[in-house]
């Protein structure tokens, strides 16, 4: 059978999301992520298990989200369930996301309020240190990963080199860095359109 | 009672709408507020706090929980929730429908392409901002160096690893 005319050839859409397995999605991040680094177990459900989104809208959707005040993973949360299933989404991704982790770390504050005076417990706070080192290389590797699979050409590298240099070594408040770099990857991005469109190029 | 749940909705409320960044930007300004402001913790509580959530599943932010919690148990917990996440989700809900707005606009797509390697570019950022943020010494280091290749060279369980990451600090330490 023939797709419907009015469907525009270029795009495909995304593989429809149910809302129960939006939730469940969620919860099997929300439940996988230990120590931080939560774009990344995002990514791998959303774009690598289930196949939700594409790299380039998980990306668009993660920078949206750094632009937004708030948690970046819970505001990545929203604009992906929004996306797929509009406010339904929201709510199902959302609950996914929070409920589970909510209630751990209220009993685990509630056993070390308790532990804190019994002496022997500094072991917890290795073992914790422990699980956040690997967890900052889980954010490390997402990039790089991201960085193989989705930056092409000079540029666009610098303009992450420079990202990352001004945001996480000379902490410079990250709206003043997007204040100066996106207008400039914007401008590197349609005067690369034009060079390629003159040149009879097809970009996808 | 009553008092303390509107000194945390109103904190929270407000830092929420602050973060640019993601969390880790409000945390200096919540240490100064439930520590020396509202003496709600203790300086070592709040560290505590901080790598509980972060060691925890979940949104690091969650560390807003714990503080309410001993604030004023559950409710404060839950009301802490709402103020830290509920204003920032609206903002983010609005800036997804403008998105989707413009779905079929040419300029999206430039804006996409413009986005993806600011957006890389920010995942090192914070990977480095949590490497200052808390006293990495060479174990860590090490532990950090070796988890990056290999979450980003082979298909190995990061949940097996962030367990190897424990012990390893265990062991070593």
């Amino acid at each position: 059978m023939a797709p419907p005319a009015s469907l525009p050839a270029t795009s495909t859409p995304p593989p429809r999301a149910s809302l129960p397995a939006l939730f469940r999605g969620f919860l099997a991040i929300g439940l996988s992520s230990f120590g931080g680094g939560l774009a990344a177990w995002i990514r791998r459900e959303v774009v690598e298990r289930r196949g939700w989104l594409d790299d380039r809208q998980f990306l668009t959707g993660y920078a949206l989200s750094q632009l937004v005040p708030g948690a970046t993973n819970v505001n990545l949360a929203v604009l992906i369930g929004a996306q797929l299933r509009g406010v339904p989404g929201v709510l199902a991704a959302l609950a996914g996301l929070m409920l589970v982790p909510t209630a751990l770390i209220l009993v685990v504050g509630a056993l070390y309020l308790r532990a804190q005076a019994a002496p022997g417990w500094a072991w917890i706070g290795t073992a914790l240190t422990g699980m956040g080192a690997v967890a900052i290389g889980l954010n490390l590797a997402t990039g790089v990963r991201l960085a193989r699979r989705s930056l092409r050409g000079a540029m666009p590298a610098l303009v992450m080199l420079a990202t990352a240099i001004g945001v996480g070594v000379l902490r410079i408040p990250l709206f003043e860095v997007l204040v100066v770099i996106f207008p400039l990857s914007l401008g590197l991005s349609l005067w690369q359109g034009a060079r390629q469109g003159s040149r009879q190029g097809s970009h996808q | 009672m009553i008092a303390p749940l509107i000194q945390l909705a109103l904190l929270f409320g407000g830092l929420s709408l602050l973060a640019f960044g993601g969390g880790t930007a409000v945390i200096p300004d919540m240490q100064r507020a439930a520590v020396d402001i509202h003496h709600w913790t203790t300086a070592p509580e709040f560290l505590a706090f901080f790598a509980i959530s972060r060691a925890a599943p979940g949104p690091g932010s969650l560390i807003v929980v714990l503080i309410g919690q001993k604030v004023a148990g559950v409710p404060g917990a839950v009301v802490a929730l709402l103020a830290m996440f509920g204003p920032s989700c609206l903002l983010a809900y609005g800036a997804a429908q403008l998105w989707h707005r413009a779905a079929s606009a040419a300029w999206r797509q430039h804006v996409e392409r413009a986005l993806a390697p600011i957006a890389i570019g920010l995942t090192f950022a914070s990977g480095i901002a949590l490497i200052r943020g808390t006293e990495h010494d060479w174990r860590a280091y090490a532990v950090t160096a070796a988890a990056t290749l290999l979450l980003a060279f082979t298909e190995v369980s990061p949940l097996l690893l962030l367990g190897a990451g424990a012990a390893v600090l265990l062991l070593a330490g």
